[in-house]
């Protein structure tokens, strides 16, 4: 396969011919407490590390290489709470792709992803965004309270991706971000200019030069 | 340096604490030196960085005058069987403990639960509970029932009750509509100190959602469980509670910096001035709880309260480690019916330094983030950045380095700044406990100094492990704790002696020049 995930540095042939690289915007919806911080830390550094709740919302930038073209994912982790509400529109408006989030072992959760769905469906989204329901925790498999098959038949029911993941052990996270990057191209990229073209803002490459570079840890820029 | 003319002391609410030209001269080779406000230790010299710092009073000023008209209100009748429930009496509370959610799960039937040192309750006017800072609200309804109660018999008498003891235990309470907060202290706080830490609760609050949304909230549904908007937030209520026990900086209505050169210090603060945008407010540089720099909009100043506000919530969270955040945040002090919306990064991964951008603009995320590349991209041009990062090595002093041998700790805030500075703590006071105890002696001393009935401006006390010794001037504050052994002569001579050395370092220790964009 051409394509490599995010830790892979760039193959030789990626490197002799210049790639175009968009710009994707990505929303995590969901409850807070399902795992959007946790999930979204493994989309960009590869880890699980145990943090505080978001306040408001967190951005983050990775960047997924694929055989024709680099796309730089613009992640907007939202925090799920009530109280941040008004502000979410921001976040999911003129988004590429929206992940719903909910987590196996809390059915609460899968019902307010629901209502995030809603939320999306009557508002702000066109048909050219990407949706994917995510439900989390996979490994809490003892403690599941939504089957996968309910998961799937609600994503088959409303035209959604379905995938579930656990940020935990880091099971099925690359396969979403190269599964969410594929249909994003497909959905997506098929309108001509659906996606800006990313340039590298002249600042960012004296950070390079001078080896400090203090972005490099949420922003790799590919080769 | 630019001409003391532009000194903004001038704009400060009635203006007459200006220092005159003349004194302004005499700077450097006062013996005693800031008598006068503007020109002790630490004064800044072409502005004040916050509102005027004498806020300690507009904190409590409403509360006052009641204290005045009647000391202590009312210990009798109704009141007092009801208080007993609150402060722990044997009787035993209904409570179901069903809810999961809170981490700090805890029996409120069980003795530990009432013999916490300090309590603190929010309710809505209608009684629904808020926020307990032990337990949960669900197990304590009927304790909130009981408060609510208390509350309203003596709002009927058109008494606004403030204050009731029994027990060894003081209840003070501050209604604030839509909100009601109670504290429950065994602490020997005065009932103005306690006020003004529920003031602090309250701003807390506020500062979550905005004071126009609570009332709106409360107007369209009187019912309304405010938890519901609170749900992931109650740690920032704890936190600042843990605060306000520890950090000298709620009890001076001051901010301390993080030492640095003040040639770095201006390299800094000249970077971040250099990135601004049509709606950056303020720039904050912050090293945990230490002020880096900080630049605000001509004619925009930062009330130390909003400042305590956004430290808590930077150092309450982990999640800014992150990528970058931004958070819609009230600043009530400044304004309590919007949002501002703040940008919030470190500049590395693993570093203690972390730059707050203040917008008005909600949309502004882009613009913030390009202002904080523009700033580090500056500033990794120069030295200011390697000199920054090896100061964080050394973010405090020992109080030996003053050269006085008595001299165990002290705090020292110049007025016209609204900065402070003290030493780290010695071993004596290391342990949380000790550190608690000499926080509580501090508070007792500021609470003498500021009595609203009878301030004093000079006060030394002897005890059996400590003497200390505390000072109030138009232009600074100064608490000292020397060791039991000294005596009242040595202290008084530390005096001068510990502001000659402040003078000598002011440089390193305060913000002399701030920038505005
Ligand atoms: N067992 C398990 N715990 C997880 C997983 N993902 C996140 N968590 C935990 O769930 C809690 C909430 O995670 P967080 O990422 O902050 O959720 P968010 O509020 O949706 O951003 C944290 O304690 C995480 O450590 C997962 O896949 N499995
Ligand atoms: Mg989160």
């Amino acid at each position: 396969m051409g394509e490599k995930l995010p830790k892979v540095p760039g193959d030789p042939d990626t490197l002799s011919r210049p790639m175009r690289t968009l710009r994707v915007k990505m929303v995590l919806l969901g409850s807070s407490g399902v795992g959007k911080s946790s999930l979204a830390l493994q989309f960009c550094k590869d880890e699980f590390r145990r943090t505080s709740p978001t306040v408001g919302c967190a951005y983050l930038t990775q960047v997924v290489h694929l055989r024709e073209v680099t796309l730089r994912f613009e992640i907007w982790d939202t925090a799920g709470e009530e109280k941040y509400h008004s502000v979410t529109p921001l976040y999911y408006r003129g988004a590429h792709a929206a992940l719903l989030v909910y987590d196996i072992s809390n059915r609460d959760t899968f019902i307010r992803a629901q209502v995030w769905l809603r939320e999306l469906e009557k508002q702000y989204l066109s048909g050219s965004t990407v949706l994917w329901l995510v439900g989390n925790k996979g490994d809490l498999e003892q403690r599941r309270q939504v089957s996968a098959q309910e998961g799937q038949s609600l994503a088959n029911d409303r035209g959604l991706f379905f995938t579930e993941t656990s940020a935990l052990s880091g099971d099925q996270v690359e396969q979403l971000l190269l599964g969410v990057a594929h249909r994003v191209c497909e959905c997506v990229g098929a309108q001509q200019g659906a996606l800006s073209e990313w340039k590298e803002t002249p600042h960012v490459d004296l950070c390079h030069r001078n080896t400090f570079n203090p972005f490099a840890s949420c922003c790799k820029v590919g080769p | 340096m630019e001409g003391d003319s532009q000194r903004a002391s001038a704009s400060w609410e009635n203006g007459t604490l200006a220092p005159g030209e003349h004194l302004r001269s005499d700077r450097a080779d006062s013996p005693l030196p800031g008598l006068v406000e503007g020109t002790e230790p630490g004064a800044g010299q072409k502005s004040a960085m916050f509102v005027h710092a004498q806020s300690f009073e507009d904190l409590t000023a409403e509360a006052e005058e009641e204290v005045r008209r009647e000391a202590e209100i009312n210990k009798s009748g109704d009141g007092e069987e009801e208080l007993k429930v609150l402060v722990g009496e044997k009787e035993q509370h209904s409570s179901d403990m069903t809810s999961e959610s809170r981490t700090k799960e805890e029996d409120v039937t069980s003795e530990a639960w009432r013999s916490h040192r300090k309590h603190v309750f929010v309710l809505s006017d209608a009684g629904k509970p808020i926020y307990t800072r032990y337990g949960t609200e669900e197990a304590l309804s009927s304790t909130m029932g009981v408060m609510m109660a208390l509350v309203s018999v003596v709002e009927a008498e058109k008494n606004i009750i403030r204050s009731i003891q029994a027990d060894g235990c003081k209840v003070v309470f501050l209604t604030k509509s839509p909100l009601v907060l109670v504290g429950v202290s065994r602490t020997c706080q005065s009932d103005k100190e306690l006020l003004r830490e529920l003031h602090y609760i309250y701003y807390q609050i506020v500062s979550l959602l905005t004071l126009t949304q609570l009332n709106n909230i409360f107007k369209n549904k009187q019912n309304y469980d405010l938890r519901r908007l609170l749900a992931g937030s109650e740690y920032l209520t704890d936190n600042l509670l843990t605060r306000l026990e520890r950090d000298p900086g709620l009890l001076l209505s001051a901010v301390t910096c993080l030492p640095l050169a003040s040639s770095t210090r201006d390299t800094v603060s000249s970077s971040l001035q250099a990135a601004k945008s049509k709606n950056l407010v303020f720039s904050i540089l912050l090293a945990g709880d230490r002020l880096v720099t900080l630049l605000r909009k001509k004619d925009q100043f930062l009330h130390h309260i909003d400042l305590h506000l956004v430290f808590n919530l930077v150092g309450s969270s982990s999640s800014f480690r992150e990528g970058e955040g931004w958070t819609p945040i009230c600043l009530p002090k400044f304004n309590t019916a919007g949002f501002f919306h703040a940008h919030i990064s470190y500049l590395e991964p693993a570093s203690e330094l972390c730059l707050i951008l203040v917008s008005t603009d909600r949309e502004d995320f882009f613009n913030m983030s390009d202002c904080k590349k523009r700033f580090m991209e500056r500033l990794s041009k120069r030295s200011a950045y390697p000199a920054l990062k090896e100061a964080l090595k050394s973010p405090t002093y020992s109080v030996e380095q003053v050269g006085i041998p008595e001299l165990r700790h002290f705090l020292y805030k110049s007025k016209s700044s609204g900065l402070y500075t003290s030493p780290e703590f010695p071993d004596v006071y290391k342990s949380d406990c000790e550190q608690e105890r000499l926080m509580g002696l501090y508070q007792d001393l500021h609470s003498s100094l500021h009595h609203p009935t009878r301030p004093l401006r000079y006060v030394y006390r002897c005890g059996d492990t400590e003497n200390l010794l505390a000072w109030v001037t138009s232009g600074f504050e100064l608490y000292l704790c020397f060791s039991p052994l000294g005596t009242k002569a040595l202290a008084v001579a530390a005096v001068t002696k510990l502001l000659k050395w402040i003078r000598k370092e002011e440089d390193r220790l305060f913000i002399l020049s701030p920038l505005t964009y």
